[in-house]
């Protein structure tokens, strides 16, 4: 309920989606509803290091539809009386409020959620670069008076910073504004890219100077993508570089 | 059950297919950008207070800074409600 929320600026909501497929990790404080030892916790809370089914809660923001969410880990920090503290990393759309219910029933004991914090959004994380609302504030008046742009570094980070733990593809000037266009990606337009891209794999399209180029589903994978000579690598699905930015080099192929 | 890999515990190597040089001309690196396009193209890791729905700490961030589009990656609950991603 308090914790890590990427906020994003006018044109970083593209973004976003990225943020979705990068998981997310809370530190919860559970309350039993009757006196239970900690071995029993600790054995049951190992069981929910899986591949849990979830039915989204009454008031979801999601349709009531049994689902899977892929819990990473459960670590068991502390346990006082009939509060247990726990971290837990999982995938987005994890409701956290449903497993610590899910948790109480396997236990036989019920449980309900006490506390909830958000360490992790992706590659946003508690003890890195977090401000308060009240920074925000601060900051961006110091800005405005002095303009200092040392200042807006501390509280504003660039859009790649929310693609950081999906798989990069780097691609040559000249492929940049065909992209922005809305065009597929094609073998002969990359220049390097990440391991372990499969097809369908989200990936960040980027320039050589780093820049954000577009969000892309990859057709094949690193291997495949490495050998080939020609024909379609990645289709975009969001662009993130207004049109312009390079100048436009299909047909011609100068720069 | 092992333990699984989390997204921010796998690690990716870079592999080289081609080589090329950048025209220094257009664009910038995303540390070069002029203040209002670091502003337009920035992301706020912000620790959402107890209370408001992260919906409302949005628009109080886009308040604050004056924009017109402020979204947010993934709900956090305000008070007793449930946590959507």
């Amino acid at each position: 309920m308090t914790g890590v929320l990427p906020v994003t600026l006018e044109e970083s909501r593209k973004a976003v989606q990225a943020l979705l497929y990068s998981g997310k990790e809370y530190v919860c404080v559970m309350k039993l509803h009757s006196d239970t030892t900690e071995d029993r916790v600790k054995a049951v809370l190992k069981e929910f290091e899986d591949t849990i089914y979830q039915r989204p809660p009454l008031r979801a923001s999601v349709k009531r539809q049994l689902r899977t969410r892929r819990i990473y880990y459960i670590d068991f920090l502390e346990m006082d009386g009939r509060n247990v503290l726990f971290k837990v990393g999982c995938e987005g759309g994890t409701y956290i409020r449903k497993l610590c219910y899910d948790i109480g029933e396997v236990l036989g004991c019920g449980a309900h959620m006490q506390e909830l914090r958000r360490t992790r959004a992706g590659p946003f994380i508690e003890n890195e670069s977090i401000v308060t609302l009240h920074d925000v504030a601060y900051w961006f008046m110091e800005w405005q008076q002095h303009k200092n742009e040392k200042v807006l570094r501390k509280f504003i980070q660039p859009m790649e910073k929310a693609l950081a733990l999906i798989p990069k593809i780097c691609i040559r000037d000249s492929a940049v504004d065909a992209i922005c266009h809305g065009a597929n990606l094609t073998a002969p337009g990359v220049l390097s890219l990440e391991t372990e891209i499969s097809s369908a794999s989200l990936m960040a399209v980027v320039t050589l100077k780093g820049e954000a180029v577009a969000l892309a589903k990859a057709v094949a994978s690193t291997e495949e993508i490495l050998s080939m000579e020609h024909g379609v690598v990645a289709k975009p699905e969001r662009v993130l570089m207004p049109r312009g930015t390079y100048p436009k080099c299909w047909r011609s192929g100068e720069i | 059950m092992p333990r699984s890999i989390a997204p921010w515990e796998t690690t990716r190597k870079l592999l080289v297919k081609a080589e090329d040089k950048t025209n220094p001309k257009y664009g910038h690196k995303p540390e070069e950008r002029s203040p209002e396009e670091y502003i337009r193209y920035g992301v706020i890791n912000l620790d959402k207070p107890a209370g408001p729905t992260s919906h409302e700490v949005a628009a109080w961030v886009k308040r604050i800074l004056n924009l017109q589009w402020v979204g947010h990656g993934g709900t956090l609950e305000a008070k007793a409600r449930e946590i959507p991603t």
